[in-house]
């Protein structure tokens, strides 16, 4: 790595000296677990399907990791997932609505809190009417469960998730001189990034194509595509960013628990994306102006090693 | 340091020592806690007749001797820790609210009736009506939880409300008997007429046990929530087999002379 006068090169790979702007959110971890791999797959699947923009979506949501039975609850293999949206209250209602519609209606599965936190949010104890009189509510070591019968037995739901305060909207833009050098550097910065702890990548598989700006020529739109970032506008448009010779630009969105995790998912998705091939690695931001939180690309590479 | 009352005169009739309990006896140092007033049968007398009182109450209370005739130990008890190196007499952790007791040995009737939270755990036999409504009572164990390792008596669990009462052994007659919720599991088996008269809750047998009439057979699977309170179990040191954790369950509704809302779950071998 080189860095001088405002320079910063990783291989070959441009480094901007720029920052991610990133959004105070809220955010819940969902354990799922299911009799197999299979059903836990399948059902945390679903409950993150569509979840790919706060704005679009009204959430974002992710697997964050996979869950051996002897970690889990009830001894069953299980996933991870967290779940992202602008207030405790948004988190609630997303959550009883995709374990509801994703989960419960998922054959073997189970649904645990994952967070340990002051603030809570109702989820079980809102499902547990679709039990129609007949669920069962248990408590051990603290925690309320619900039991709501099911056509395969029973599904259990915890009755209450914790929600915590969280940074949604990190972000690395990785400019390749072409579409296959861009994805696959992609591919390897989202891998490392799916190491570390605490983050999602909520973009389908974790990366995403269609990077927009605030604002539209069309007034119904509240976003629209960064002409800025188009190479296919690179010639047309006068506000273009794109240095010689990009031809594809591919976007990784994080969030995070915490800024701490975000950061550290920057820095690793950065140094495994950076290449032959790759002419810079840049981030998306409003100018400073809208987000609560600056991740600094050079700052997150020097402070960590 | 923990505070140590260790027995040297064996009473001759029953003792009855509601005092020593770990928030009771906080910021007392030995000879205060030795003047503290007990029951002897009909006559008053104090700990220091009957204890050797010494160490400091960090929170912690040990006792010591053959405490078959000491009753009502760590009544009402809301915080703290207390372990008895021997037998235990009577209504243990009566009417207890938080903290934890364990005994080193068996207890007798009546462990921790009526309590509402915290933990007992008893590594030997317990009596009848552990965790039980005192007679003339609606309401039983209202919270926390009793672990008994070996054979428990009659009325295990009687009007309960909610909580956890779980039987290393065998139980005896009654179990969960009036039960309105909660959960009894039993890695034995049970005596007759188990659930008699339950609203709700849940009874947990891993051995063949007799049924009232009055339970009607649903179907076998594999409760969720049961992996929860097995494993909990086996983090507690009970002999909870992976067979057990995994195994498919019998569920018999009852008792419908009732409301018919709970439930007695039967290891399906």
């Amino acid at each position: 790595m080189n860095a001088g006068r405002g320079a910063m090169h990783i291989n070959s790979t441009e480094i901007v000296d720029t920052f991610a702007e990133a959004f105070a959110m809220r955010a819940a971890r969902v354990i799922i677990t299911a009799d197999t791999d299979h059903w836990v797959t399948t059902a945390a699947q679903s409950m993150t399907g569509f979840a790919t923009s706060v704005i679009g979506c009204k959430c974002e949501a992710a697997i964050e990791r996979r869950i051996p039975p002897a970690d889990t609850p009830d001894g069953r293999p299980g996933a991870s997932v967290l779940l992202f949206a602008f207030d405790a209250d948004g988190v609630g209602k997303r959550l009883v609505e995709r374990i509801g519609q994703c989960v419960m209606t998922c054959p073997t599965t189970a649904c645990f809190n994952g967070l340990d936190a002051q603030e809570t949010v109702v989820v079980g104890g809102k499902l547990r009417f679709f039990g129609d009189g007949h669920q069962i509510a248990k408590r051990l070591a603290g925690r309320r469960f619900w039991r709501v019968p099911v056509m395969d037995g029973e599904f259990l739901v915890e009755d209450r998730f914790g929600v915590q305060p969280a940074v949604g909207g990190g972000n690395i833009l990785i400019l390749g001189d072409t579409v296959e050098t861009a994805l696959e550097a992609a591919t390897a910065a989202v891998a490392a990034m799916r190491e570390v702890p605490d983050v999602i990548l909520p973009f389908p598989d974790g990366v995403v194509r269609s990077g927009s700006k605030v604002g539209s020529r069309y007034k119904a739109l509240a976003a629209s595509t960064n002409e800025a970032y188009c190479p296919t506008l690179s010639g047309a448009v006068p506000s273009t960013v794109l240095p010689a010779g990009v031809g594809c630009v591919l976007e990784i969105v994080i969030d995070g628990l915490d800024l701490n995790a975000v950061e550290e998912a920057t820095r690793c998705g950065i140094r495994a994306a950076a290449r032959n091939g790759i002419l810079q690695i840049t981030a998306g931001n409003y100018g400073g102006k809208l987000g609560q939180y600056q991740i600094h690309l050079h700052r997150a590479l020097k402070d960590r090693p | 340091m923990s505070l140590k009352l260790s027995l040297r005169v064996t009473p001759d009739v029953p003792l009855e020592t509601e005092c020593i309990s770990t928030d009771r006896l906080a910021g007392l140092n030995p000879r205060a806690v030795a003047a503290l007033p007990v029951l002897s049968g009909n006559q008053n007398a104090c700990v220091g007749d009957f204890f050797q009182v010494t160490g400091a109450n960090d929170g912690e209370i040990r006792m010591e001797g053959d405490l078959r005739r000491v009753k009502l130990i760590g009544a009402g008890m809301v915080a703290g820790r207390m372990v008895i190196d021997g037998n235990v007499g009577q209504h243990l952790g009566i009417g207890m609210a938080g903290g934890e007791i364990v005994v080193n040995g068996d207890a007798g009737d009546w462990v921790g009736p009526e309590m509402s939270g915290g933990r007992i755990i008893v590594k030997g036999n317990a009596g009848h009506m552990v965790g039980s409504a005192y007679r003339g009572s609606r309401i039983g164990m209202r919270g926390g939880e009793i672990i008994v390792f070996g054979n428990a008596g009659n009325e295990i669990g009687n009007s309960m409300r909610n909580g956890l009462i779980a039987i290393g052994g065998n139980g005896g007659d009654f179990t969960g008997v009036n039960m309105l919720a909660g959960t009894v599991v039993i890695i034995g088996r049970s005596g007759g007429r188990a659930g008699a008269g339950m609203k709700r809750g849940s009874i947990v047998v891993m051995e063949e046990s007799p049924l009232l009439p009055t339970f009607m057979f649903s179907c076998a699977y594999r409760p969720v929530y049961l992996r929860l309170y097995l494993l909990h179990l086996r983090r507690l040191g009970l002999p909870v087999s992976d067979a057990q954790i995994t195994g498919r369950y019998r569920r018999w509704c009852g008792d419908n002379v009732f409301l018919n809302r709970g439930e007695v779950l039967i290891l399906d071998r």
